[in-house]
């Protein structure tokens, strides 16, 4: 009974998959019999060895991770599970059904219907805007128009970019064209979402948002995801499982917290101990600009007026060429207002400051006592951006 | 040191003897094509003769308008309807829909056979084996030579000058479409496959929107091919302004020639600006 079970809750199943490239296979295949490492056999008969005879399950809802250094096979295993490429050998099941013996419509049906894919540069389709990308999937199913706009606003607004739908591709920012490439994929109503490494392009604090983002899709839609990267730390936060590549095998598949505590062997240790070191994060990358940017010469109205605006609670006061000169709280500019201090008396001056190529782990203690957002500077006191406490803190995480 | 006679062979005659039994045995095939490209050009004519010059000018005007920078709309639809206009200033408007018919028809040809020929190339690496060397040989072989053939078989005047023109112009909408077609970035054409696109609906709503741009430079590459083609073909009777520059030549006439070769150079600019900008308002959009 509970063997049942947990067959039922297998979606995906892979069985011995290899995946040969290369015109010589079978010359290729007898060398891998007498165990020829994968140089020899490239050297001698031209024909790459990309996936080597690989097994795995991926349970419904769950998370997959897959992932190992550039080269090991990942996009290859992930292709094959849609058949955009056709496995050399082995088996692949969806829900008991043999994929590789679909015929070409069931298959098309299978794409349509089962599995959708999002891809590291988007693969979005330039000559259509965001709505008419998102509906591309179900344009392809035949659904009618209205139909198909409704179901493909929805998912606009759920991957965060209501307001969007008009846009054309090349009017988005990276991650805004992922989120499209997300609802594109979301649209069909997929039961299983493959991404290869969908995060990588983009910059480590987008990147971190699109992680929670697709946290909370998963939370709600409760989708089957088979997810690439090379990023250890990436993989272990999403991954329910994860399973480790290299040169072409899974070395070991197991929860992050069992591969953790039993690395199978050096290769898996030294991944996972590269996950800590692979930590070091710049200011840089989690600096921003501030949303109130005044010049002294604006004088305390408008620093008022655009910090109400903005709903913000300090402005960053600036000279000449963006050099920096110190923060104006909100309470010290109503006493400017006031007349009980001058404008020049109000702006705090001696606040800490850091520079870009600061490490976040040394800002922690600054972090920890400051009571606005810290500024950048460069080495000239000209003001880069501002990084706030909680982008300090989340960076850790 | 001469080349040894000896080791001479014949190509010509072989050549010549496919081409007369072409004409013996193939010609009511060559009369049937002959007489549709004649139904053809007669429709075209009556067309293009339709609109009054003034409607031409007009539209010529409006388009131009339509097409240009905003700074210099005005200059530019006033330039090229004045250069219209001069056309029929020097008494060579009817000349001028001669030619036109010729170059319309020619370029509708090659259109319809150069795109799906172009599409077949793009995507079938044997078709591209095959076709690209004859592509080759079509642009490098001296124009000249196709009229020979052309007049054998479908005797003189405006109907071969169609076939020879078509010849000459198809090459490039073949080039452009492949070639723009290849260009797709690899990751979309996977992600349409990957969403379950047939082939049909991979090359309506991927490859050819993607492609446009490319495609309608082949377009203007066609189009003016067949103008440049204009004086070639009036060697074997086609009608219209490659006729005068032939007839100024031959009674030494420079101010016929030159009369006639503007306006041939007017028509080229006038369609190589409305074309181009075409090709340039699909890039943006
Ligand atoms: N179409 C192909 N033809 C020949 N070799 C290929 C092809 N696709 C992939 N390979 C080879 O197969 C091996 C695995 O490639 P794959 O793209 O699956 O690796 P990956 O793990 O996704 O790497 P990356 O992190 O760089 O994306 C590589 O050695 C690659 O060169
Ligand atoms: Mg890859």
């Amino acid at each position: 009974m509970n063997d049942l079970n947990e067959q039922n809750d297998v979606i995906l199943h892979v069985e011995n998959l290899s995946m040969l490239f290369g015109s010589r296979k079978t010359q290729a295949r007898e060398m891998m019999a007498q165990g020829a490492s994968k140089d020899e056999i490239l050297e001698k008969t031209e024909v790459t060895v990309a996936v080597d005879d690989i097994s795995f399950s991926v349970e419904q809802g769950k998370i997959f991770s897959l992932i190992g250094l550039s080269g090991s096979g990942k996009s290859t295993v992930v292709r094959c599970l849609n058949m955009l490429l056709t496995p050399t050998s082995g088996k692949i099941f969806y829900r008991g059904e043999d994929i590789s013996a679909y015929s070409a419509d069931e298959l098309r049906e299978y794409r349509r219907n089962k599995v959708s894919m999002v891809f590291q540069s988007f693969g979005l389709i330039s000559h259509r805007n965001v709505l008419e990308n998102v509906a591309f999937g179900l344009e392809l199913r035949g659904v009618k128009k209205e139909e198909r706009i409704e179901k493909a606003m929805e998912m606009v607004n759920m991957v965060g970019l209501s307001g969007w739908e008009n846009k054309e591709i090349t009017d988005l920012s990276g991650g805004m064209r992922q989120r499209v490439g997300i609802a594109r994929a979301l649209a069909n109503d997929p039961d299983i979402l493959l991404m290869d490494e969908p995060f990588s392009a983009l910059d480590p604090l987008v990147r971190r948002e699109m992680q929670f983002e697709m946290l909370s899709i998963q939370e709600k839609l409760n989708k089957t995801i088979i997810f690439i990267t090379h990023d250890i730390n990436e993989a272990f936060k999403l991954g329910n499982k994860v399973a480790i590549m290299r040169d072409g095998r899974i070395i070991q598949t197991d929860t992050p917290e069992d591969m953790t505590n039993n690395p199978k062997d050096e290769y898996v240790r030294e991944f996972i101990d590269s996950a800590d070191k692979s930590q070091i994060y710049y200011v840089k990358s989690y600096m921003q600009m501030p949303d109130c940017l005044i010049h002294v010469r604006e004088g305390v109205q408008r620093a008022l007026r655009q910090m109400r605006n903005h709903g913000v609670s300090s402005a960053y006061i600036i000279g000449d060429g963006m050099r920096y000169v110190g923060v104006l709280p909100l309470e010290a500019a109503f006493q400017v207002r006031a007349g009980e201090i001058t404008f020049q008396d109000a702006i705090m001056k001696d606040l800490e400051t850091t520079t870009e190529d600061t490490q976040i782990s040394d800002l922690m203690p600054m972090a920890a006592n400051a009571k606005y957002p810290i500024a950048v500077l460069d080495d000239e006191k000209r003001l880069k951006g501002i990084i706030s406490k909680a982008a300090v803190l989340t960076s850790l995480i | 040191m001469h080349f040894p006679k000896d080791l001479f062979i014949n190509i010509k005659k072989p050549i010549d003897n496919a081409i007369e039994y072409m004409v013996r045995n193939w010609g009511p095939i060559f009369d049937a094509i002959s007489d549709g490209l004649r139904t053809m050009l007669f429709y075209i004519r009556s067309a293009v003769e339709i609109i009054p010059w003034w409607l031409l000018i007009a539209l010529v005007f409006f388009a131009a308008y339509k097409t240009s920078k905003t700074s210099k709309k005005l200059s530019s639809a006033i330039l090229y309807s004045a250069l219209l206009f001069f056309i029929g200033l020097i008494g060579l408007w009817d000349m001028m829909n001669a030619t036109l018919t010729i170059i319309i028809a020619s370029v509708i040809i090659s259109l319809l056979l150069g795109f799906p020929l172009g599409l077949l190339v793009a995507q079938s690496k044997r078709a591209n084996v095959i076709v690209r060397p004859v592509l080759d040989t079509m642009q490098t072989m001296p124009s000249f030579v196709y009229l020979i053939p052309a007049v054998m078989l479908l005797g003189l005047g405006n109907v071969p000058a169609v076939v020879a023109t078509t010849i000459y112009a198809m090459p490039p909408i073949v080039r452009m479409t492949s070639h723009g077609i290849q260009q797709v970035d690899a990751e979309v054409v996977e992600a349409s496959k990957s969403f379950g696109a047939t082939r049909f609906q991979m090359l309506t709503k991927v490859l050819i929107p993607q492609a446009l741009p490319t495609i309608m430079t082949g377009v203007n590459q066609t189009i003016m091919m067949a103008i440049s083609m204009v004086v070639t073909s009036s060697m074997i009777g086609a009608t219209g302004l490659g006729s005068e520059v032939l007839k100024g030549i031959n009674r030494l006439e420079s101010g016929r020639g030159f009369a006639a070769g503007t306006a041939i150079v007017i028509i080229a600019i006038i369609i190589d600006r409305l074309t181009q900008s075409l090709g340039m308002r699909k890039e943006k959009a």
